[in-house]
């Protein structure tokens, strides 16, 4: 490059000749930049949620009782049945299912078929707006009927044998008349009326179905451990349940609701050409396909944590 | 990228929502059996059967994790350096596993320590000894002056 033209370029920024700047080295691990700078924010991505999770464990680990995920995560819509972790399974699915479709655009993209690519977009958005759909209904029930908040929990497990008690101290009898006990490790859920503890909701150990049973009061004595023989009010779950599970399951549900938008964004680009124009096989596609299917990896762990642990 | 054709990556997905979904049924089923639900009676909530239970639910999910990752993030058609620099950072992570867990574990084996000194009181340093403080006596044994 000779001097002169060097100043010539200096002087007129505006009309730099193209055919005399560096057209780039090659790309590194032949990926574009985009897409390797993709995985570079997942990776980091990861490590706040894997902070997240091992959080979670650290203090479940720290705790003497912790809530049974499958007497928590039991309720379904429109049906009053204990349904445990079916709820959370039909979720599940439905993101699997919107990651796949979403493997179908970019593969439709790779052959540069725009109707193709924008058909399994939509899908893959009904898909994340399903699921975010699916967690308000999931939150709501938490909130609003079982009381669940970032600081009350009052899904909780017994630390010994004991039996429920009746207002006036006596021991409380089941309809058969035997008396109302209850077992180490058995859930409850504290019903609560006007922010206050009112009665305990468990399942009922001599019934061979889902079915619930219902102590007015929250006097328990205990028959077996340290507090044998001893008379005490049915203790809330730790409270740091209620705190990750709404922080850890918001989080990743923001960033679902983050990849819709972003998956309509380009979508609408899509179907108004944008990337058909750029021929480079629809690679906004692919980015955005990487995030969507690393929502639905976090998921897998989510879910694993959560739901099956 | 891959050099498959058209209809082998098709295949490929559906190899892939088959797999997640037949996975995903049988991990909830057998949490479900783990936790007695399934049948009366039995459940793998205590000892060496949940051991297993644990451990069947991780490698599960890992292999969930894996699928995803290799062939729907086509991380097995890149090149090794990218595969190494996302994948190697991660195994940072099994250090932080160990390390937290067993944190929070000794945390909930010495909580009624912590609660102790939690409790302690604290008096100011007398005069000639500017440096230290009493824990006033009966209240624990550690002191330091």
């Amino acid at each position: 490059m000779s001097e002169t033209s060097v100043d010539h370029a200096h002087d007129t920024h505006e009309h730099v000749d193209d055919s005399q700047l560096w057209e780039g080295g090659e790309s590194p691990f032949r990926a574009s930049y985009g897409k390797v700078m993709m995985w570079y924010f997942l990776v980091s991505d990861a490590f706040t949620f894997a902070g997240f999770l091992i959080a979670y464990g650290a203090l479940r680990f720290s705790m003497p009782t912790w809530p049974e995920p499958d007497f928590v995560f039991a309720s379904f819509p429109f049906v009053q049945a204990h349904w445990p972790l079916i709820f959370v399974t039909f979720m599940t699915f439905v993101l699997i299912f919107s990651s796949v479709t979403m493997v179908r655009a970019v593969q439709e993209g790779h052959r540069e078929n725009q109707r193709g690519v924008v058909f399994w977009m939509l899908l893959t958005i009904l898909g994340g707006a399903t699921f975010l759909g699916s967690q308000a209904y999931e939150w709501t029930t938490l909130i609003a009927t079982e009381n669940v908040s970032v600081t009350r929990n009052p899904f909780g497990r017994h630390i010994a044998d004991g039996v429920y008690l009746n207002e006036d101290g006596s021991e409380s009898k089941n309809e058969d008349g035997t008396p109302m006990t209850f077992h180490k490790d058995q859930s409850y859920l504290i019903h609560m009326h006007d922010g206050k503890a009112t009665g305990v909701v468990y399942h009922d150990p001599n019934s061979k179905g889902e079915t619930m049973a219902h102590h007015e009061g929250t006097k328990i004595k205990y028959t077996t451990g340290v507090w044998a023989g001893q008379v005490k009010d049915v203790a809330f779950g730790p409270k740091a349940f209620g705190a990750l599970f709404f922080f850890i399951t918001g989080f990743h549900g923001f960033h679902v609701f983050s990849g819709v938008v972003f998956l309509t964004i380009i979508m609408l680009n899509a179907a108004g050409g944008l990337y058909a124009a750029r021929r480079n096989g629809y690679e906004m596609i692919e980015k955005i396909g990487l995030y969507w299917h690393f929502v639905d990896l976090v998921w897998v762990f989510v879910f694993l944590v959560f739901y099956l642990l | 990228m891959s050099n498959q054709s058209y209809e082998e990556q098709k295949a490929l997905v559906f190899k892939g929502l088959m797999l997640l979904g037949a996975i995903t049924i049988i991990e909830v089923v057998v949490a479900l059996l783990a936790k007695g639900h399934l049948i009366h009676g039995v459940n793998f909530s205590h000892g060496f059967g949940h051991y297993l239970y644990m451990l069947l639910m991780v490698g599960f999910s890992a292999y969930k994790a894996y699928f995803i990752i290799f062939y729907f993030m086509h991380m097995a058609y890149e090149m090794k350096g990218l595969v190494m620099s996302v994948l190697l950072p991660a195994t940072l992570l099994v250090w932080a596993i160990i390390a937290f867990f067993q944190e929070g574990h000794s945390w909930g084996a010495r909580r009624e320590q912590i609660q102790q000194k939690n409790q302690e009181v604290v008096k100011p340093a007398p005069a000639g000894n500017p440096q230290g403080y009493y824990v006033i006596p009966g209240t624990t044994s550690a002191m330091r002056s």
